[in-house]
């Protein structure tokens, strides 16, 4: 399947994950406010995962079973992720009077 | 006994056993990982304050260059060996190894540097959250360079005897590593940076 590795390819893409953590760090240096800090970071952070593995890991070219386990491993990583937000829905953890002074009491 | 389907792929799969299972465990580690993910994403929003620039940025970078490299050298070493270039790999893969232990070295003196100051995993929830998220990828370094450590010690000599299968070993360990590398990809900016 992986008959003939592109050396080439390997380095070159190596040296673009060192220049984008050359960006994060100075993007960093700017002071941006905590939103788009987090925003710029995490699209570079995503775009380099992508790049190791696409081309270092071989997900560019694989086997569907194991796009399929891949793909249950998304979904199931989601459901993890979103947890947090349902922390926020409910109001266990809050004040007895602030509950009261939401309700309008 | 043999075990079957470790270098022909099995045909209802096309994989062989050993690549279905590596994919396998890389998928309850995302897990692991996203557990403490959502764990930090939980306690940041919950906090009233949250300390930043409490890291040296410039090791935390320096880590990540010198991982990305091992990631390099370590698809390097797979290639050499399907282009049946053993003393490459060989050089590749003890690279690697280097880059894994200079790795730990740096978060070594950065753990250090810390608890020297009194800021342990109780000083705060920041530090608590980034003492076990560094903490546990710093174990799978560990982990990898135990493999590594083996395919350049005892487990070499399967090379001469089934090449095919050794060649899918290392395939194996890169995914892992790679893996490894791609966590802490994430982890430097978010612990580091943001």
């Amino acid at each position: 399947m992986h008959s003939a590795p592109n050396i080439r390819k390997y380095v070159m893409i190596g040296v673009a994950l060192l220049v984008f953590t050359a960006i994060t760090v100075a993007a960093n240096q700017l002071h941006f406010a905590v939103p788009l800090a987090i925003t710029v970071a995490l699209i570079i952070a995503i775009t380099k995962g992508s790049m190791v593995a696409a081309v270092f890991m071989h997900l560019s070219n694989e086997k569907k079973w194991i796009y399929g386990a891949l793909l249950l491993t998304v979904v199931f990583f989601l459901v993890l992720l979103s947890v947090p937000m349902f922390t926020t829905m409910d109001t266990i953890g809050t004040p007895i009077h602030t509950v009261h002074s939401e309700g309008g009491h | 006994m043999n075990i079957p389907y470790t270098v022909e792929e099995r045909p209802d799969t096309g994989l062989a056993n050993g690549k279905l299972g590596i994919w396998l465990f890389l998928a309850s580690e995302v897990m692991l990982f996203g557990a403490l993910f959502s764990t930090y994403i939980i306690l940041r929003t919950g906090a009233v304050e949250w300390p930043h620039g409490e890291l040296n940025v410039w090791l935390g970078a320096g880590n990540t260059v010198i991982l990305i490299s091992s990631s390099v050298t370590m698809v390097l070493a797979w290639a050499s060996l399907k282009m049946k270039e053993w003393a490459k790999h060989r050089m590749y893969l003890i690279g690697t190894f280097l880059l894994a232990a200079w790795f730990l070295v740096n978060k070594y003196f950065e753990y250090s540097d810390h608890l020297r100051r009194g800021e342990g995993p109780s000083h705060s929830t920041f530090l608590a959250i980034y003492y076990t998220l560094t903490g546990l990828h710093g174990l799978h370094i560990l982990g990898g360079m135990i493999v590594m450590a083996y395919f350049i010690g005892p487990g070499a000599k399967l090379w001469k005897s089934n090449a095919d299968q050794f060649t899918n070993r290392i395939e194996y360990t890169g995914l892992y590593w790679h893996f490894v590398d791609l966590v802490w990809i994430f982890l430097f900016p978010v612990l580091y940076l943001l």
